[in-house]
């Protein structure tokens, strides 16, 4: 790691105009960004490039932030649509030992996800007996070698059940800026190249919004907002923050109940804005990420681990059993479509991929249902306990438990199929990503990458 | 020979004091950012000392004296900064002067520990050369470094000698897993050591309840020791009337175990006092841990509060700043237990101990707690 270098913003352009083969290019669209259009197809025809221009200046500014396509990276918990699903993306589904394109040390501990945006790929992770210093590491994605390293003292409460640590909620960008979120209550945000932009001490702000087992809401980001969402039995809030300036858009007061679910959002659609969707015991609430306006609220209860997801304009919540959920046409209002009582997620947050809802409870196992009729199609032990939330892509779901095995299940509406499993032999409690056809987990002690070397799906 | 060497030394100062001039406005205005500085202007502040490079490190050091927490991690920042960017250009960082930074203990120990992990990167030999100094110095990191030494050092000794290097790694040690270690060995040897005093537990308290908190309703409730402290004085209670009396804890770790030592009320507070007494003013940590809520006052101010229950204790779960008076100080904690009934929702305990800045006791100067 001693020769390690940082990859200059410069030299990101340069990688991505130039790309490294057609796969992973395809969901790039040129963009305006830092003053220049960045064009990043070669395949894209001009005219094609032309009018997804004008669709996206078309576009409110959060759909720009979060078009489909810029699907290649992954850039927050659970991925760019906080919904675990990495489209169009070919990933090994034969795991071992030679499908590891590269392993790298780590600094600390953290129950937080990798994100991937670029050729960079974000950890964060805390450390030191009191697990009081802060890390925000970038990696390249190519070789694994640290791009930068910098650390911060935490300024609010470290406290946290063993299993989890302070570095426990993911890392999220809007592709200019990350965004680092840790259960103490600090929020960091710098640039691409490790330079500080802001810094938001919130524990100092609201002293006690902490709990002794730990915080591990994740931010969103929709648009020019970041969304922190921190909620205890002794003090609750959620807050807009401006990305630029780091200044607090809107705060809202929240449920005085302990809670370790992480904000969802339902992009904008349909003339309709994005909304970030609040989950507490008491229910969901849909926020305008820009103003902290309620648009409406769902109070029929909800879990306080496991999150909400969100997948083709249906709102998927762990409240009794599992609860799917639709907007009205006009965006004020929700309607209920069907609630599954015999499903139960525990700590891994639910997904759909295929029309299929996948959940898994706290024997580890795994349970497929219809998204059209709410009836569960079939059940499948998996081999250990899970936090980590599965990531689904291409017709496969890929789990790791907390005993560090990682199991790819194919699925279809009739049944899943271990179709491979790898012992990583270390504790994994974090939520994969997927970009550029490879897979990123990180343990206490190492980030892994996934890819197939031979380039054979 | 002594000319190359001098030639060598002097090529080595130019190479670490560059023409430019250190930005002390920029260092200044980073040390303190506060929660409504713009955020812009400390960007800007960063850039240029980051851009001004090596002439800044020992300037961005020295500005984290008395930096706001805030301004201390941007300093922090500008410092990793051109650390790195010097670590990247194959230039070695000025160890003379850090190391001397390092020493001079009346710099900031958040400071002095920067400077050694950077430096420690191009010198493995810096922990060999400096630790062992640093047993009893005001960062925890520091003492940590330097008991792990000793005890490494202990464990490879016999007899009368790994006793007295356990005896000299329990001076500096401040973290439960390392003080852990010695105590038992230290045990092993017939040398028990006591631990109340040595993590500064305060043990000896007056206590008075229960008083009613059915449905949580007694945590914002005024009940009378909130108003006047009157040792001899009795207050009708949830069940009968109530007196102060006196309780110890024999608890290594400061425990006072109210269900236990009284009985678990189940919907009832209590009130503990002690007094402290310190031999000046100073600053000090309160370090609390308690399953149940809390309030806590220091000469009759309330410090800190918080309606919690249950969610799991510890030993330092809460940390709270004080300022001492000298004299007598007089510490009051009302803690109060709910009505759960899960097996995990019994506890009705709280242990207190009074540190420094490095987590080391603050012993009482009086006979309270001595």
């Amino acid at each position: 790691m001693s020769n390690t270098k940082t990859t200059s913003h410069e030299n990101r352009t340069y990688k991505k105009r130039m790309g490294t083969g057609a796969r992973r290019d395809r969901f790039r669209v040129p963009k305006f960004c830092f003053g220049v259009w960045r064009t990043a197809t070669s395949q894209l025809r001009t005219h094609q490039a032309l009018t997804l221009v004008v669709i996206t200046l078309m576009l409110p500014v959060h759909t720009a932030v979060f078009s489909p396509l810029d699907a290649a990276d992954w850039r927050q918990f659970r991925g760019t649509f906080a919904n675990s699903v990495a489209v169009g993306e070919s990933l090994p589904t034969q795991l071992s030992r030679s499908v590891i394109a590269w392993q790298t040390d780590l600094p600390g501990r953290g129950c937080s996800g990798p994100i991937v945006i670029g050729e960079q790929v974000i950890v964060t992770a805390s450390s030191g007996y009191d697990d009081d210093r802060l890390h925000i590491i970038s990696m390249d994605t190519a070789t694994g070698q640290q791009q930068w390293e910098r650390t911060f003292q935490a300024t609010g409460r470290t406290v946290s059940h063993p299993k989890m640590c302070v570095a426990t909620p993911t890392p999220a960008s809007d592709e200019e800026r990350i965004y680092a979120f840790y259960s103490s209550n600090d929020l960091i945000c710098t640039d691409r190249d490790g330079h500080l932009q802001w810094y938001r001490d919130l524990g100092k702000e609201f002293p006690n919004a902490s709990n002794t087992l730990g915080m591990s809401s994740s931010p969103v980001v929709i648009g020019s907002t970041v969304v922190v969402q921190v909620e205890s039995d002794a003090e609750s809030f959620a807050m807009g923050v401006d990305v630029l300036s780091g200044e607090s858009k809107w705060t809202l007061d929240r449920p005085r109940m302990a809670n370790w679910s992480s904000p969802a959002f339902l992009p904008a659609e349909k003339g309709q804005p994005a909304l970030v969707l609040l989950q507490s015991l008491s229910g969901l609430t849909a926020v305008n990420p820009d103003t902290g306006a309620e648009r409406w609220n769902f109070t029929d209860e909800a879990a306080v681990v496991p999150s909400t997801t969100v997948s083709n304009g249906h709102i998927i919540v762990p409240s009794n059993g599992l609860t799917i959920l639709r907007p009205t046409a006009d965006g004020t209002s929700y309607e209920t479509l069907q609630s599954t009582r015999n499903v139960r997620a525990s700590t891994p947050t639910p997904l759909v991929m295929d029309k299929m809802f996948f959940v898994i409870n706290g024997s580890g196992v795994l349970s497929a249902g219809s998204l059209n009729t709410g009836e569960r199609l079939w059940q499948l032990r998996l081999h250990g306990q899970f936090s980590s939330t599965p990531l689904g892509s291409n017709g496969h779901l890929f789990c790791f438990s907390e005993q560090g095995t990682a199991t790819v299940v194919r699925t279809n509406l009739e049944s899943g199929e271990i179709v491979s499993e790898l012992d990583l032999m270390e504790t994994i409690l974090s939520s994969p990503a997927a970009a550029n056809d490879a897979l990123f987990v990180r343990s206490d002690q190492h980030l892994w990458k996934f890819a197939d070397l031979d380039g054979n799906p | 020979m002594k000319y190359c060497s001098a030639t060598l030394v002097i090529a080595g100062l130019i190479s670490i004091v560059p023409v430019v001039k250190s930005d002390d406005a920029s260092v200044e205005l980073l040390r303190s950012v506060r929660r409504e500085t713009n955020s812009t202007a400390a960007r800007e502040a960063s850039r240029k000392l980051a851009a001004d490079g090596a002439v800044n490190l020992l300037p961005v050091l020295r500005g984290l004296q008395g930096a706001s927490a805030l301004g201390g991690n941007w300093l922090r920042s500008v410092f990793e900064t051109i650390a790195s960017q010097e670590t990247r250009a194959g230039r070695m960082l000025p160890a003379g002067l850090l190391t001397e930074f390092i020493q001079d203990t009346g710099n900031a120990p958040a400071a002095r520990r920067l400077a050694y992990e950077w430096l420690l990167r191009q010198d493995p030999a810096l922990e060999h050369n400096l630790i062992p100094g640093l047993l009893e110095d005001d960062h925890p990191d520091f003492r940590r470094d330097a008991v792990a030494l000793l005890i490494d050092r202990a464990k490879s000794s016999q007899g009368d000698a790994a006793t007295q290097l356990y005896k000299a790694a329990l001076r500096g040690a401040v973290h439960d897993d390392q003080v852990t270690v010695i105590t038992e060995a230290l045990e092993a040897a017939g040398q028990p050591v006591n631990l109340q005093q040595h993590f500064g537990f305060l043990s000896k308290w007056n206590i008075i309840g229960p008083f009613d908190n059915r449905e949580m309703k007694g945590y914002a409730t005024t009940y009378p020791p909130e108003v006047t402290l009157d040792p001899d004085a009795t207050y009708d209670g949830q069940l009968a009337r109530v007196s102060w009396q006196t309780i110890t804890s024999d608890d290594s770790y400061g425990l006072v175990d109210i269900a236990q030592q009284i009985k678990n009320y189940k919907g009832s507070l209590m009130y503990a006092v002690t007094t402290f007494h310190s031999p000046g003013k100073r600053q000090a940590e309160f370090r609390l841990g308690t399953p149940n809520a809390w309030k806590m006052w220091v000469n009759s101010k309330l410090v800190f509060e918080r309606e919690e229950y249950h969610r799991t204790t510890r030993m330092d779960q809460y940390r709270v700043p004080v300022a001492l008076q000298a004299g007598e100080n007089t510490i009051m904690l009302k803690v109060c237990q709910n009505e759960q009934e899960e097996n995990w929702a019994q506890k009705y305990q709280f242990q207190l101990r009074v540190v420094d800045s490095s987590g080391a006791a603050v012993l009482s100067s009086g006979s309270t707690d001595e």
